[in-house]
């Protein structure tokens, strides 16, 4: 094991990490619409500098040195920032996420109105995703948790439509509602025990007053869990996510695999091994609670995929199934099932994204929303449709992809912490996986129909996004909707606002791919890069700086001598 | 520095009372334009000695024991019969906050009534010339409330505010929008509980023989009489802070007022009779029977709970913008009594002291003060920026201005944040003092009404974010039908966004307002120390809720 | 010297005087009736202030203090009732129609 020699030392590297997206945003903000070279340099040169930063700064935390700024927030409160190897863990795969979605957004957003505030509002999320992975305690955590909020909801409102103003407000409330939840928690447990840091296998502090008065022990955990749950997705308090989906797409990526999700799955983790402990938190009871709704959820949001036609939408509910994997993973006992969260953690989000890249490109190229419209895509897009193939395939959890990688660290890790059910969990939800996903990859290779291919269609079909069976709360407004939607389309030609409002995607006419690429190459390249990485991920899992041997290596540490 | 500090600074406590107050009359007989240029420059000198009053107060040696407020008698009387002018960390902190949000209404009234000769719709914003006397005299009253050691001068300055604050209130009839009617009803609020007040004071003063409030709180005991000063104090003061069930002035008379006077009104006025009540509760409290004390206490949280609720509820079903700032001040005014029952709780260590009051829930509420008074002078004046591009605010009419004018939606947003508590705001610093304190004091039923009234305010602010979002094709998409120049949408905006920026870093802010007796600083230590404080009937409500 | 019972019997009074003019204030609607029951109940408080005088610290010479009191605060509510009779006049003025447009949604 590497880290051994740890050492902590002040820094400001941690405040110049959150600056490299904080300060192009805020700069953003105030750029004109049409300085669009500008804006573009803000956001790469950010992205680029932030990676640059978590390159160099990996290989010395991973020989165990830590850096670590603090300061004084209230008397006897502190907000401390740690680059521990978990948090850069979060923070690699948030920074190198985010310049693929930038570059993917910027190309997806072309000759949108309102680009200033979207780039702004999207370099603000990163930065709290960033300020998340580094908090070094939970005040710290819970200060960017709900800055993510906050920083998501015009984004996901951006295109004004009735539609998204409604999606936006369905995520405020379950997304807000979790802070409050989450806060009550933060606040009882710094009162009870002082201002907490992060300590890998648990705080003393905290196990003092689980052994003093364990009733309240476990009622801050969970309303620790539950205030994470939300934005984790887990049954019940997952409606938000499909709702959340009329986002534009780059919104959709940024929700379900750079920030907010992620946010929720790292949370429970940072609770459950760096707060309690994951002895503790099952001595509790909490784990056990935790992977039973865990194991529900995969299951549940897997069934829930099963039945959707909008493509965003059965990612949507994938999504809701496979973060579970993480909590899942989180709430077993064994080294090998807490590699599994992590590393899922990664590959979820590197699959998923690529997924999404994908479905935003057959609605921007092919303007095509619902699975039964794709059949024949490959023929037009066959780099876009091989790619689809490779993550989707990944979810499903074949070999030699990411995906298998995490479900078999998982089913392994479920065997040593004695809890054989869980691989019954993980069978059937790859089966399920296997069922909605097969069917869309079959569509797409599938010969072009004669009629369903053809742009006008598309585009008229386009008011169809709001179909019927919606998530928790949209279903019945699923008619409503759809007209409201129909409504607005005929005028999204007419003015420059009304048709980047109306949704970029819903133009397909303005947006002819150029003639060597089968898409626009802004859109094209950030998916063929993620969907190699799938591959690349899992082949290449032995390698030092790979997420595998990193999600081991902090998972070890987290249980000391036990682990080895 | 400190040699200077006995013998310069308390001879400045009487310049923010009596420099305006002369500005105003001043002011009153210069021609327009004029005034404009004093009033600012009144505002902006004011503002500068309030800032060495705070740096006073910041630097004296003796806080933490006692020695802990600037004193001045007026005239040389000493205490028992002359009036005494005295500012602690509290009056410090409350000046500094009139003169910030008094400077930025200033200017955007000044930069109103520039235009004002070329766009007549423009005086709407601040209410014409007879604004500036009118704000001067205001300003001098608030002042004077804050730094006043005296019962009896307190209920003058209070009738003083009262006098401008209606007379504002009305400048904002012009065809007759009811602007009159609602002055006329704040007034009779407003007087009802001046002479409830006033009884409170006579009463003291029967008690005790003095005004001066340290002093009487020494010659005091607990008795009915206290007791009855104290309840009429409360009911008095509430009814002019529009504390829940006497609160249904407000959202007449806030809205009906130009916007530059709205934002006084919400951001500022209703702080002085909420200080006054503090201060009673502060230096009296202790002598009271603790029963008596809690009693009122709860009665006032109930009451602020109810506010809390019915407020936001109420801001929900509005559909215009000023209206709905409004009855949001009348929700924020439920959290900022809440601080009498948590300070008056069964555990010590957060009962007002000698120091006058100390630990998370004093300060919490305290900074609330502050959150609130930057974000909702902000709102307001945002609100009728709006109001002035869009003709109305009506909800329905605003689509497109977050595209048009989106600084201005920016400054709704934030301060609709830091009134929310969201972090990284100052509410949300207040808002974990708050609760750290009804934890800590096993008063666990106030916790769902912090959080709710968090969420409430979120829905509210999000429906009016909401409204200027641009409906696609819609009729709405257009640019707005006049445009405002920059000062008038930058000043809000820097309230605003001054209410969230300090809640980044606000542990100097605390450490000023918490050491009045000197060991909160130590709060982590004292933290482990307050668990065992924690009944078990608090865990198990915390868990249900 | 006073008579004994006077103070207490004229402390009765007062606050009888400041209930009479707060329920009349509260229950009239006429906006000139409820200004002078306003000034009611202002003397209700005045006159407690005055019996204060009476009752003063030593049982020697009234107190000037409450007096000093007294009459400034009959010069606050002269002020208020000049305001309060100035807008009643704005309010109950024909030509100033009451247009207030509070919707019900």
């Amino acid at each position: 094991m590497t880290g051994t020699g740890s050492s902590v030392e002040y820094s400001v590297i941690p405040y110049v990490m959150l600056l490299t997206s904080l300060l192009p945003g805020l700069l953003i903000f105030t750029l004109r619409e049409e300085q669009h070279r500008l804006r573009i340099g803000l956001n790469l040169a950010g992205a680029l500098a932030k990676i640059v930063l978590v390159v160099l700064l990996i290989p010395p935390v991973v020989a165990g040195s830590t850096l670590r700024a603090s300061f004084s927030w209230a008397p006897g409160l502190d907000i401390v920032f740690t680059t521990d190897p978990f948090s850069l863990f979060f923070v690699a795969l948030s920074s190198g996420l985010w310049l693929l979605t930038t570059i993917y957004a910027i190309g997806y957003l072309e000759d949108s109105p309102n680009r200033s505030r979207f780039f702004g509002f999207f370099s603000l999320c990163v930065t709290a995703t960033v300020g998340i992975a580094l908090a070094g305690n939970l005040l710290t955590f819970l200060i960017f948790y709900e800055l993510l909020t906050l920083a998501t909801y015009p984004l996901v409102a951006h295109r004004g439509t009735t539609k998204a103003l409604r999606g936006a407000r369905t995520y405020l409330a379950y997304t807000l509602s979790g802070g409050v939840i989450l806060l009550l928690g933060v606040v009882w447990l710094t009162l009870l025990v002082g201002p907490v840091e992060f300590t890998a296998g648990g705080v003393d502090a905290v196990a003092e007053l689980a052994a003093e008065r364990p009733g309240t022990a476990t009622a801050i955990g969970a309303l620790l869990l539950a205030g994470m749950g939300v934005k984790a997705a887990l049954f019940p308090l997952h409606g938000w996510l499909p709702i959340a989906m009329v986002a534009p797409a780059p919104v959709s990526a940024l929700l379900h695999a750079v920030a907010v999700v992620k946010a929720g799955a790292f949370g429970i983790v940072r609770v459950v091994h760096d707060t309690y402990g994951p002895e503790l938190s099952a001595s509790l009871g909490l784990l056990p609670a935790l992977a039973g709704v865990a194991g529900f959820t995969i299951v549940y949001g897997s069934v829930r995929a099963l039945t959707q036609d909008d493509l965003k939408k059965r990612l949507a509910f994938s999504t809701v199934s496979q973060l579970s994997y993480v909590a899942l993973g989180a709430a077993l006992v064994a080294p090998m099932a807490t590699t599994g969260a992590l590393v899922h953690i990664v590959h979820q989000g590197i699959m998923k994204i690529t997924l999404f890249f994908c479905a935003g490109l057959f609605a921007e190229v092919l303007g095509r929303h619902r699975i039964s419209e794709l059949d024949g895509a490959a023929r037009r897009m066959p780099l876009t449709a091989l790619v689809f193939t490779i993550a989707a395939l990944g979810m499903i959890g074949l070999p030699p992809t990411a995906g298998f990688l995490s479900k078999w660290a998982l089913g392994a890790g479920a065997l040593d912490a004695g809890q054989p059910w869980v691989l019954g969990v993980l069978l059937m939800s790859t089966a399920l996986n296997a069922a909605y996903f097969l069917p869309v990859i079959y569509r797409i290779w599938l010969p072009e129909r004669d009629h369903a291919g053809d742009t006008g269609d598309a585009a008229a079909d386009d008011p169809g996004e709001a179909i019927g069976d919606g998530g928790a709360g949209a279903t019945a407004d699923g008619a409503e909707e759809a007209t409201g939607h129909t409504a607005g389309a005929p005028d999204a030609g007419t003015s420059a606002e009304g048709s980047a409002a109306a949704g970029a995607p819903a133009a397909p006419h303005g947006r002819t791919p150029a003639r060597r690429l089968e898409a626009p190459a802004a859109l094209l390249l950030p998916a063929l890069v993620t969907g190699a990485l799938v591959l690349l991920l899992g082949i290449a899992a032995g390698w030092d700086y790979s997420p595998w041997t990193l999600a081991r290596m902090i998972a070890e540490t987290g249980y000391g001598g036990e682990g080895g | 520095m400190s040699g200077l500090v006995p013998g310069l600074l308390p001879g400045l406590l009487p310049v923010p009372v009596f420099l305006p107050l002369i500005a105003a009359a001043l002011a009153a007989l210069l021609p327009a334009r004029a005034r404009a240029w004093l009033g600012l420059a009144t505002v902006a000198c004011t503002a500068v000695v309030v800032t060495a009053i705070t740096a006073g107060v910041a630097g004296l040696p003796g806080r933490g024991s006692g020695e802990d407020a600037l004193s001045l008698a007026l005239a040389g009387w000493e205490a028992p019969v002359g009036i005494v002018l005295r500012a602690d960390a509290l009056s410090a902190v409350l000046l500094l906050l009139t003169s910030v949000v008094g400077l930025v209404v200033s200017v955007h009234a000044l930069a109103a009534g520039r235009d004002a000769d070329a766009l007549p719709s423009m005086s709407s914003l601040y209410g014409g010339p007879a604004f500036w006397p009118l704000w001067l005299a205001l300003f001098a009253a608030l002042n004077g409330v804050y730094v006043t050691g005296d019962l009896f001068n307190a209920y003058v300055m209070l009738e003083l505010l009262t006098l401008a604050a209606v007379s504002l209130v009305a400048l904002g009839g012009r065809a007759g929008n009811g602007a009159a009617a609602a002055a006329l009803r704040y007034l009779f609020v407003a007087v009802v509980g001046s002479l409830l007040f006033l009884m409170a004071v006579a009463l003291v003063y029967a008690e005790a023989g003095t005004l001066d409030l340290p002093l009487a709180a020494e010659r005091i005991g607990p008795g009915p009489l206290l007791h009855v000063a104290l309840a009429l104090a409360l009911v008095g003061l509430a009814a002019k802070f529009a504390l829940f069930p006497l609160h249904s002035w407000l959202p007449v008379a806030h809205p009906a007022a130009p916007a530059a006077v709205s934002a006084l009104l919400s951001g500022l006025v209703i702080k002085a009779a909420l200080f006054l009540l503090w201060r009673l509760w502060g230096i009296l409290g202790p002598v009271a029977e603790p029963v008596v004390l809690q009693g009122l206490g709860l009665a006032a949280g109930a009451a602020g709970s109810i506010a809390v609720l019915w407020g936001s509820f109420m801001a929900l079903r509005r559909r215009r913008l000023k209206p709905i700032i409004a009855y949001s001040t009348v929700a924020q005014v439920g959290y900022l009594v809440l601080l009498l029952p948590l300070t008056a709780g069964p555990v010590g260590a957060d009962a007002f002291g000698a120091g006058e009051g100390s630990g998370p829930g004093w300060t919490g509420g305290v900074v609330l003060v502050l959150a609130h008074g930057l974000a909702k002078a902000g709102m307001f004046l945002a609100a009728g920026n709006l109001a002035l591009a869009y003709r109305g605010d009506r909800l329905r009419g605003l689509g497109g201005a977050v595209t048009h004018m989106p600084l201005t939606v920016a400054t709704i947003g934030l301060a609709g944040v830091s009134l929310a508590g969201l972090p990284p705001s100052l509410g949300f610093a207040a808002k974990w003092q708050l609760l750290t304190s009804a934890l800590a004091g096993g008063q666990w039923w106030w916790v769902p009404v912090l959080l709710l009234g968090g969420l409430l305010t979120v829905a509210y602010t999000a429906l009016m974010v909401r409204a200027t979002f641009n409906q696609p094709g819609g009729p709405d998409a257009e640019p707005p039908a006049r445009r405002l120049p920059r000062t008038l949408v930058l000043g809000p905006f820097v309230l605003a966004a001054g209410s969230v920026l300090l809640g980044v870093a606000p542990a100097g802010l605390l450490e000023f307002l918490g050491s009045g007796t000197g060991d909160v600083t130590a709060g982590a230590g004292d933290a482990p120390g307050a668990a065992g404080d924690v009944p078990p009937s608090g865990a198990a409500g915390g868990d249900g809720s | 010297m006073t008579v004994s019972g006077l103070p207490e019997l004229m402390t009765v009074l007062a606050c009888a005087v400041l209930v009479i003019g707060l329920s009349a204030h509260l229950l009239v609607a006429d906006l000139f009736r409820r200004i002078i029951s306003l000034n009611v109940a202002s003397g209700g408080v005045m006159m407690l202030l005055l019996v204060l005088a009476v009752r003063g610290p030593g049982d020697q010479d009234p107190d000037p203090v409450p007096q000093a009191l007294v009459l400034t605060g009959i010069v606050i509510m002269a002020a208020v009732t000049g305001l309060a009779l100035a807008l009643a006049r704005r309010v109950e003025d024909p030509a100033d129609e009451d247009d207030r447009d509070e919707e019900t949604p």
